[in-house]
């Protein structure tokens, strides 16, 4: 399988408005690729460019060596995308979408019918097949749209927030789909669910503000953190002695150490020793994308910006 | 070389009628059998038109606009277009997929042309009758008023194609919408011939194409006698008109989005 490049990819909105900036990378076009970030850092603009949607306004970049700018028409026979905000039509069923398509992808009307018929099973919404979309609920909507882009059989799938809106068990079943089709697919998604990436994703980027933040494996990106190992306390009123590391308040409001393995394991023998509960592990996908955004959950902040009219 | 065809494999054969009947089914088919009153709605905007203004003309103006509603009709398939394709782009992100699939623009735009076609075909095949009934059309009429016909939809879908991919909401598309139905039927004398506008006004509605469609019609039928340089005249501004919108709606349709 070939590679996904991107060399200092730029995207200038119209006004002026920079969502990418010299995005530059280059990974495997195999397994699964996530890209993480918060709103507005720029994941659809990527995703965008390399499905040929958009235009970038400067650098280069090709998936498995064809050039997304001047080769679209190869590209689109190589990808499919579910796009961040795609909906059925309402007054279409989720088999007559997959159909409409499928024969978009230029399959024959019968060969379209039999696909679509696979699709809504391999998704599990063949009770739903036949139902007009506007009686459906969103996480049967999303499924459809994916099962659309699956059935197409284009190596290369784009997934722009696929699992939004999806209950745990019909995630988890779209996960399982997804580690089954990243046999022989490119995966290439977006998500909110650190967990997710951090279940699913051969390689995880981040993007903040359009600029690449970082990019490898799990643990490439834990070693670009200072700490690469957590211990938690989950009791009160715990001091404890370090001789490398610092002590944090944690995401979930528990005093945290991060550390290095080796402190981790010995912290941990003393706690065991005091009986005092605490839970240690390297350090998480969540952890390592609040260190680099260098962000923190100031609920505060985002209670001020929420306060609009009409309340 | 091997390694590239194992990521572009995917579906060789591409059937582009397959992709044009994608559109026909989004656009007409899909939604005729679950909402049957759109067709309705589609069929009685020119009908309005034609009763009123024979009922006004105490019938002597049951031909022209009998044509007119031809015409009007092929011009309001074009327009009705643009709403369709705003929604399916700013909505529903389905023009999205379609624009990353391979689709081209031109396929795209054939298919949506065709099943806006579907929707005013009994229109099309009712005023036909009436004309058979209440007109005596010779070939050379029919066939003009069928080119005209013709150009004014190509005209309209162009226009319509290329609007909707310069909004980002339907609401924009709104205001396009209001913008060219006066253009192209509100100012042109359609229903009634054009010597009834009075005359400083006329030249307002030598600004629409709609108007020489609806002359050369006229005149074919015998409605109104042209000279033969200014039917010359006329097909000449049509086509040409025609041509230059092809070459913008080429130009500054928005397919991929700069
Ligand atoms: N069509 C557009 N015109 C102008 N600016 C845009 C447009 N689309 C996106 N932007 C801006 O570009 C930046 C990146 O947006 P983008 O949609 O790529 O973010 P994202 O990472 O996908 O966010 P989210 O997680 O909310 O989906 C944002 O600042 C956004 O406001
Ligand atoms: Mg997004």
């Amino acid at each position: 399988m070939g590679r996904l490049v991107c060399d200092k990819v730029t995207k200038v909105y119209g006004k002026g408005a920079t969502a990418l900036d010299k995005v530059s990378f280059n990974v495997p076009a195999s397994g699964i690729f996530a890209l993480i970030g918060r709103n507005g850092a720029g994941k659809t603009t990527l995703v965008r460019i390399l499905t040929t949607e958009l235009m970038l306004s400067s650098g280069k970049a090709t998936i498995d060596g064809v050039d997304v700018t001047n080769d679209p028409s190869t590209i689109r026979d190589m990808v499919a995308i579910v796009p961040q905000e795609a909906r059925l039509l309402m007054w279409t069923t989720p088999k007559q979408f997959i159909l409409a398509y499928l024969l978009y992808r230029g399959y024959g009307y019968k060969e379209a019918v039999e696909r679509a018929a696979e699709a809504v099973k391999r998704v599990k919404i063949e009770k739903f097949a036949d139902k007009q979309s506007q009686h459906l609920s969103g996480g049967t909507k999303r499924k459809a749209l994916v099962a659309a882009v699956i059935a197409a059989e284009a190596k290369i799938l784009f997934l722009d927030e696929p699992t939004t809106g999806l209950d745990p068990i019909s995630r988890g079943e779209l996960w399982a789909m997804l580690n089954q089709l990243k046999k022989d697919h490119f995966i290439f998604l977006t998500t909110h669910y650190l967990e997710e990436a951090e279940r699913l994703a051969d390689m995880i980027g981040i993007i903040e503000d359009g600029k690449l933040l970082a990019i490898g494996t799990l643990d490439n990106l834990r070693k670009k953190v200072k700490h690469e190992y957590s211990v938690r306390i989950l009791q009160k009123g715990i001091n404890v002695r370090l001789r490398e590391g610092e002590v944090v308040t944690g995401l979930d409001g528990h005093r945290q150490i991060l550390t290095t393995e080796r402190e981790a394991n010995r912290i941990s023998q003393g706690l065991i020793k005091r009986g005092i509960r605490f839970s240690s592990s390297p350090i998480s996908l969540e952890e390592i994308f609040y260190y680099l955004t260098k962000k923190s959950i100031d609920i505060a902040d985002e209670e001020k910006e929420g306060n609009g009219g009409w309340q | 070389m091997k390694r590239r065809r194992a990521m572009a494999v995917g579906n060789k054969r591409k059937s582009i009628s397959s992709q044009i009947l994608a559109s026909i089914l989004v656009s007409a088919i899909y939604p005729m059998q679950n909402f049957p009153i759109m067709l309705i709605n589609a069929m009685l905007a020119p009908f309005s038109f034609l009763l009123v203004i024979t009922f006004i003309s105490h019938g002597t103006l049951l031909g022209v606009a009998i044509i007119g509603a031809l015409v009007m009709t092929t011009v309001s398939a074009g327009m009705a277009l643009q709403a369709d394709l705003s929604h399916f782009k700013n909505d529903i992100r389905l023009q999205d997929m379609v624009v990353s699939s391979p689709t081209s623009a031109i396929v795209y735009i054939i298919g949506m042309g065709l099943s806006e076609l579907i929707y005013f075909l009994p229109n099309i095949i009712i005023l036909a009758i009436l004309a058979v009934i209440f007109m005596n059309l010779t070939a050379t009429a029919v066939l003009t008023i069928a080119v005209v016909m013709t150009i004014m939809f190509i005209f309209s879908i162009t226009l319509s194609f290329m609007l909707s991919t310069l909004t980002v909401d339907i609401i924009q598309s709104w205001a396009f919408t209001n913008m060219v139905s006066t253009l192209l039927s509100t100012l042109p004398p359609v229903y009634y011939p054009i010597t009834y506008i009075p005359m400083p006004w006329r030249y307002l509605a030598y600004l629409s194409p709609t108007t020489y469609a609806a002359q050369l019609a006229q005149s074919a039928a015998g409605f109104i006698a042209l000279s033969p340089t200014n039917i010359l005249a006329d097909w000449v501004i049509l086509v040409v008109v025609a041509i230059v919108m092809l070459i913008i709606g080429v130009k500054r349709t928005r397919w991929r989005e700069p």
